[in-house]
């Protein structure tokens, strides 16, 4: 049978669907509200699977494991809100640093600190890509509705194979516990990416050589390949230096192995955007507003489009470029006091952003953006 | 297998000779607690390729660079952590985790405690120096009542840990503790350490000459050695912090074995029952 299915699912129950259909086969995790429902399905999928669930004693294990368990060959996941996410920031940069393919899961809630546990946000954009330390490359992908997450998180495994680095799935409450009909294809139908092994010589193996694509080949241990992995600043051989050129060059590398892909990498929607004069740009459950919003405006006889870049960071600036060059306007509504608003301010000329804030813990409606509109672009 | 008939034991063949000269202080004790575990490992014929030694962060944290096996360094505190995700997925390796007092007791004494509770068959290695060395000799939880660090300039007024107490009370299956000065005992404790099916903790009792034991006028390496089963160490097992330089009562060798279901081996028998439900049905 190759027919797909069609099944009513709520955000966090498709991403675990995701995982596994994507190959996901070790899950840790620490329970977080609002996003305890990975958890949980996964708890009861992995034995089924032939994975593998650990509940750890907090969110910083639970990466720390997710980690191991990568290293040790297994497509692996761990799923949290924004207090979990901020005590991973370090591992995260670890798996950065050692890339290690990985997929962290941060269903936003309401903060800072503890917050509105339950109620949505979109505040963690920027910790999402600046939350851990150094100089890293990260990829976030920010899908919008059920049928996404369950898509990008697939992809997100498949980016975080292919360019052995952490991904990170970003999305608010909202679309977590939102309950829609999703279509899953049958398992084999479904593209998966693996990292590549090492074989061959080995005692000539470079596990950080500089390869063409800027993506070394991993060494499964057992494989006779007996390497060496640390968060240090390392050469190809994979030992720790301090050489200017060599340490410039290896942080170079993992800089340049996302940039030099974002064709790879980036992946946007756009709405409307040809002719419009006033473009908004979203995210999330916030995008599906602004998406009707436009529809409003167009029904009122202003050009208005949507720009969505479903891949975060890297952020698609050549698309919005493109997106907005007939804009007069553009109006980044968000769930925060103004995150994706500077990075899309740092991409265009300032004075044409316009921004609508929301911190109240409740989502932003079309109504909301279509009377921001009419305030900013009259 | 007789001891005579082993082919014997040359610490070189589990080397990374490239990476000599080593950057251990002269007189630190690492040096003989990682050759006494490749000299375990050695005589248990566990193959390098199946070997992963998985370190934290400080002078513990850079022993496991030289070992010729799968090697892992990892963040301060957490390569348990790391160390149990990757035993859960790879349960063919033999994983061995090296750590310190301040890594395993301080800034990882949360997952200290939760694997030896979890009891998965990992073992632990703490080189306990009694301070942080890497950093330039500041007060760890194991540093004795009194003694002078960088960070206790008029002597340390916290009481210390008992590791192994420690471990013991969280349900650790194995404990076991050893001094440097007795490589062939530290030897066998890691042998029997590595050959228990679960998580087991072993104390290394090492030394830091060089910034500890200088700051403490406790002698050169010789010294320092010498005195680690008399009075050098003012805690013991089960006991007393609050008895600084006497004579003590350190008791050494396996200190607990208690026989607990495998944790590892207890998920996969459930996870072969809930396939086997799922097969059965129509």
């Amino acid at each position: 049978m190759t027919t797909p299915s069609l099944a009513s699912l709520h955000g966090n129950r498709a991403c675990a669907l995701g995982a596994i259909a994507a190959g996901c086969r070790f899950f840790a995790g620490y329970p977080i509200t609002p996003s305890s429902e990975i958890a949980e399905q996964m708890s009861r999928e992995m034995p089924r699977a032939n994975g593998v669930f650990v509940q750890m004693e907090d969110e910083i294990s639970s990466l720390a494991a997710v980690i191991g368990a990568s290293l040790g060959g297994a497509k692996a996941m761990t799923a949290t809100s924004g207090p979990g996410f901020s005590l991973m920031q370090e591992n995260l940069g670890y798996a950065a640093m050692t890339e290690t393919p990985c997929v962290i899961v941060n269903v936003m809630r309401g903060g800072p600190s503890t917050g509105m546990p339950t109620r949505p946000s979109q505040a963690d954009i920027m910790q999402a890509r600046w939350g851990t330390h150094g100089d890293h490359p990260v990829i976030v992908v920010a899908p919008a509705s059920v049928q996404e997450i369950y898509d990008e998180t697939i992809r997100a495994f498949n980016l975080a194979e292919e360019f052995r680095t952490p991904v990170i799935l970003l999305y608010d409450e909202v679309i977590a516990h939102l309950l829609e009909s999703v279509v899953l294809p049958q398992r084999h139908t479904v593209a998966t990416i693996t990292r590549k092994w090492a074989t061959g010589d080995e005692t000539a193996f470079l596990p950080y050589a500089e390869t063409e694509d800027g993506v070394p080949v991993m060494a499964r241990p057992g494989g006779g390949h007996r390497i060496h992995v640390t968060g240090l600043t390392h050469t190809q051989d994979g030992f720790p230096t301090q050489k200017p050129d060599l340490a410039a060059r290896a942080t170079q590398r993992l800089l340049d192995k996302i940039e030099f892909n974002r064709d790879r990498i980036e992946r946007v929607e756009t709405f409307d955007t040809e002719d419009a004069e006033i473009v908004i740009v979203a995210i999330g459950i916030v995008a599906r507003a602004a998406r009707r919003a436009a529809q409003d405006l167009r029904a009122a006889g202003i050009r208005a489009g949507l720009f969505r870049p479903i891949t975060l960071w890297p952020f698609p600036e050549a698309a919005l470029r493109e997106a907005t060059a007939k804009a007069r306007r553009v109006l980044v509504p968000e769930m925060n006091a103004g995150q994706l608003a500077l990075e899309v301010e740092r991409i265009l000329e300032p004075d044409k952003v316009a921004r609508l804030n929301r911190i109240d813990g409740e989502p932003i409606g079309p109504g909301d953006i279509v009377r921001r509109i009419r305030e900013t672009a009259a | 297998m007789n001891d005579l008939m082993q082919p014997s034991f040359d610490v070189k063949d589990y080397l990374r000779l490239q990476m000599m000269p080593h950057f251990m202080c002269p007189g630190c004790g690492h040096g003989i607690a990682l050759r006494s575990l490749l000299w375990a490992v050695h005589e248990l014929g566990i193959d390098k390729n199946r070997l992963a030694v998985v370190c934290g962060i400080g002078c513990s944290g850079r022993v496991g660079a030289y070992v010729d096996a799968n090697t892992f360094h990892t963040t301060h505190g957490r390569p348990l952590a790391f160390a149990t995700g990757l035993k859960l997925a790879r349960p063919d390796l033999t994983v061995v985790v090296i750590t310190g007092d301040g890594d395993c007791l301080a800034i990882g004494g949360n997952h200290l405690i939760h694997a030896c509770r979890r009891n998965l068959d990992l073992t632990c290695l703490m080189l306990n120096n009694e301070v942080y060395g890497m950093t330039g000799g500041q007060v760890s939880p194991t540093t004795a009542v009194d003694r002078l660090t960088t960070t206790t300039p008029h002597g340390n007024a916290e009481p210390t840990f008992d590791a192994c107490r420690l471990a013991d009370a969280a349900g650790a299956s194995f404990v076991g503790r050893e001094v440097t000065r007795q490589a062939p005992a530290l030897k066998n404790v890691i042998k029997a350490g590595l050959a228990h099916e679960g998580f087991s903790f072993i104390e290394v009792m090492s030394d830091c000459t060089e910034i500890y034991g200088r700051k403490n006028d406790l002698g050169e390496s010789p010294e320092m050695i010498l005195s680690q089963k008399s009075d050098m160490r003012p805690e013991a097992f089960g006991n007393v912090a609050d008895e600084p330089f006497r004579p003590n009562r350190l008791r050494a060798g396996v200190l607990v074995q208690r026989d607990r279901p495998e944790y590892g081996r207890i998920y996969r028998q459930r996870a072969a029952a809930e396939q086997a439900k799922a097969k059965a049905k129509p």
